[in-house]
């Protein structure tokens, strides 16, 4: 079944695409500056910004595609759903506080704050493009294939209605619409996921565990134990943990939201806040799956197509009807939108920002220029997401997710990670820290049976004799070792007294952040926490 | 103590709060995932009618990520905040120095 003929999901679709612009009219008005075009004006709340990490982070994959995960597999779908998570204390441990107190708009400016600009810049924007335009590639065709399934459109035609609608909140609204566009996805995606697993729960007198009893009696007690679906062998499990765990630190549209609040403080306040969102999203859809596996049939589930995807949709309407239904839709297009959103302007405020201002311009660019070469940026990275939607449909793209929270563990990671707690970490070591472990993810990846078995189809007992062979599906248990042994390696075989020398203004300014530039007197005339 | 020592401590305290707590975090979820690979009978262990033992970590790794961020904000709230706003308060102008 489809939304197309469902003339309520219709509705619901043009109301969130209504209100959306209408939120950036209103930014739109307020954008004047950088400051505002890639931060929003520093004047987003701790807790409105928790909400939007949360719609920043939350793709269409986390709710369709592990509500589909478990309700085919039961148990596995938890693996995804903790590996997801467990990133964001990380962040809150190591990186949301000095980042916040030494950047400006994006990643690099940390990265490169006492190393020199211009090597350190052009290698950061390398892995932020890298992790941008292959997570915009899973976005793209996941959001062609779901709205084909979901309103029974023209693939091309999704493709290129997504790419408009979410350039037009970047360009006009910037950090400011989307970050409202990714707070109001998350309310409706945590609320329409809440009353689904509040009316599935109704059915098992609101205890999981029956519904979990029935599920087991209905399918067998494999659905509660751990199967070989997700996870192949004990390596295998370890790499894909460390590149989920530690990518969601490297991710640059997630680290770029900390500049949105005023203040470390409030950095720190927001981060707490998308843990507890995003933990309970992933506890609800776990219910969801379980939901649809009782309730819809496995079955029914695989007939609909799409590998799963359509687990919860079919479950709003098999508790909820029609309306519930075509309303879960929407939710699913607007959280696609939300994500691409984010990723386009992270990656526009790297082309601009790193590249144009402070490598080609050497820092010195007036600010209607500025914001000139960033809606330029967003436009070709718009363009460049389309093309590639289009241009990777019908391929199985289900290893993109975790080749991007590969690249972003072993290339941004390490480095932003050397660069703020370091004291000898040097211009180079930075640069061959990013670039061999973007390059070592890609050249392992291709090495490995991902691409040789699953995707280029070669028989795995052939190409495990070759010698360039790599076991592992996901290689970032060795592409990140290897980025931080290259990082250390390279800074203590070529020493750079200037920045070191540097490292105490670093650590200063990660501790006392911009209060760091005034005296005590304008320190205690300075607004109070 | 000169502010640039009461700084380097007050870094070298978050780093050692910050690093611990990021290794349990490590240690709780790569726990569950090595079982997940070679606890296979132990997770499938049925605690209660539908609830086997690895539904029960898997959730409670989930609120383990909660239980940790709130220690940490705890700590920096109370803790940590106050020794920053004491070096601030104790700085020398960074335009004189």
């Amino acid at each position: 079944m489809s939304a197309s003929s469902n003339p309520l999901a219709i509705l619901f679709f043009f109301v969130f695409i209504g209100l959306t612009l209408a939120v950036t009219y209103w930014a739109a008005r307020r954008t004047k500056t950088t400051e505002h075009f890639y931060a929003a004006g520093h004047g987003v709340t701790g807790f409105q910004n928790g909400l939007a990490l949360a719609g920043d982070y939350m793709s269409a994959a986390s709710f369709l595609g592990i509500a589909g995960l478990v309700a085919l597999n039961g148990f596995d779908g938890l693996i995804y759903s903790t590996g997801w998570l467990v990133g964001w204390p990380i962040i809150l441990f190591l990186i949301a506080e000095p980042l916040r107190n030494l950047g400006k708009y994006t990643f690099s400016d940390v990265v490169a704050y006492r190393l020199q600009q211009r090597p350190v810049r052009i290698a950061a924007v390398i892995g932020t493009m890298a992790v941008v335009l292959t997570y915009l590639i899973a976005q793209m065709v996941g959001a062609g294939t779901l709205i084909k399934l979901l309103f029974d459109l023209n693939y091309t035609l999704a493709v290129v209605i997504v790419g408009v609608v979410m350039m037009t909140y970047v360009l006009f609204g910037g950090m400011l619409a989307t970050t409202w566009v990714q707070i109001i996805k998350a309310c409706l995606l945590l609320g329409g996921a809440v009353v689904l697993a509040l009316l599935v729960l109704a059915q098992f007198g609101f205890s999981p565990t029956a519904l979990f009893a029935k599920a087991a009696e209905l399918n067998g007690k494999q659905v509660l134990e751990p199967g070989t679906k997700v996870v192949t062998g004990a390596w295998d499990a370890v790499s894909l943990g460390l590149a989920l765990m530690f990518g969601t630190a490297g991710l640059p549209h997630i680290l770029m939201r900390f500049y949105t609040v005023p203040d470390a403080k409030q950095a720190r306040i927001s981060v707490v806040w998308a843990t507890i969102w995003i933990g309970a999203f992933y506890l609800i859809t776990f219910v969801l799956g379980f939901g649809a596996m009782v309730l819809v049939g496995m079955k029914p589930i695989v007939d609909a197509g799409g590998g799963g995807n359509m687990a919860a949709p079919l479950l709003a309407n098999a508790v909820g009807g029609a309306a519930f239904f075509g309303f879960i839709c929407a939710v699913a297009f607007a959280t696609i939108l939300a994500v691409v959103a984010g990723l386009t302007l992270s990656g526009a405020a790297a082309l601009s920002h790193d590249i144009w201002v402070n490598v080609v311009k050497s820092g010195q660019a007036p600010e209607r220029e500025q914001l000139l070469v960033a809606r330029i940026a967003a436009v070709i990275l718009g363009i460049c997401a389309i093309l590639l939607g289009i241009i990777f449909q019908g391929q199985n793209i289900a290893y993109m997710v975790g080749l991007t929270f590969s690249i972003a563990a072993s290339a941004n990671f390490p480095a932003l990670v050397l660069a703020i707690f370091w004291r000898r970490f040097t211009t180079w070591g930075a640069v061959t820290a990013i670039v061999v472990g973007a390059l070592s993810t890609l050249v392992l990846l291709y090495c490995g049976p991902t691409i040789q078995v699953d995707i280029l189809k070669n028989d795995i007992a052939e190409v495990a004799k070759q010698w360039w062979y790599f076991p592992l599906k996901n290689p970032c248990l060795v592409t990140m070792t290897l980025s931080f042994a290259v990082g250390i390696v390279v800074s203590l075989l070529k020493p750079e007294p200037a920045a070191e020398a540097g490292f105490a203004e670093v650590e200063r300014r990660a501790i006392l952040g911009a209060l760091a530039d005034l005296g005590p007197a304008d320190v205690k005339a300075a607004p109070a926490e | 103590m000169s502010t640039i020592d009461a700084v380097h401590a007050i870094a070298a305290r978050r780093w050692r709060v910050a690093l611990t707590l990021s290794a349990l975090m490590l240690v709780i979820y790569l726990g569950f995932i090595l079982l997940v690979a070679f606890g296979k009978p132990l997770l499938s262990l049925l605690l209660s009618q539908g609830l086997s033992l690895g539904i029960l970590l898997g959730a409670l790794t989930i609120v383990s990520c909660w239980i940790l961020s709130i220690i940490y904000v705890v700590w920096a709230n109370r803790s940590y905040d106050e020794a920053v706003a004491q070096a601030l308060a104790g700085a020398p102008s960074g335009r004189k120095s």
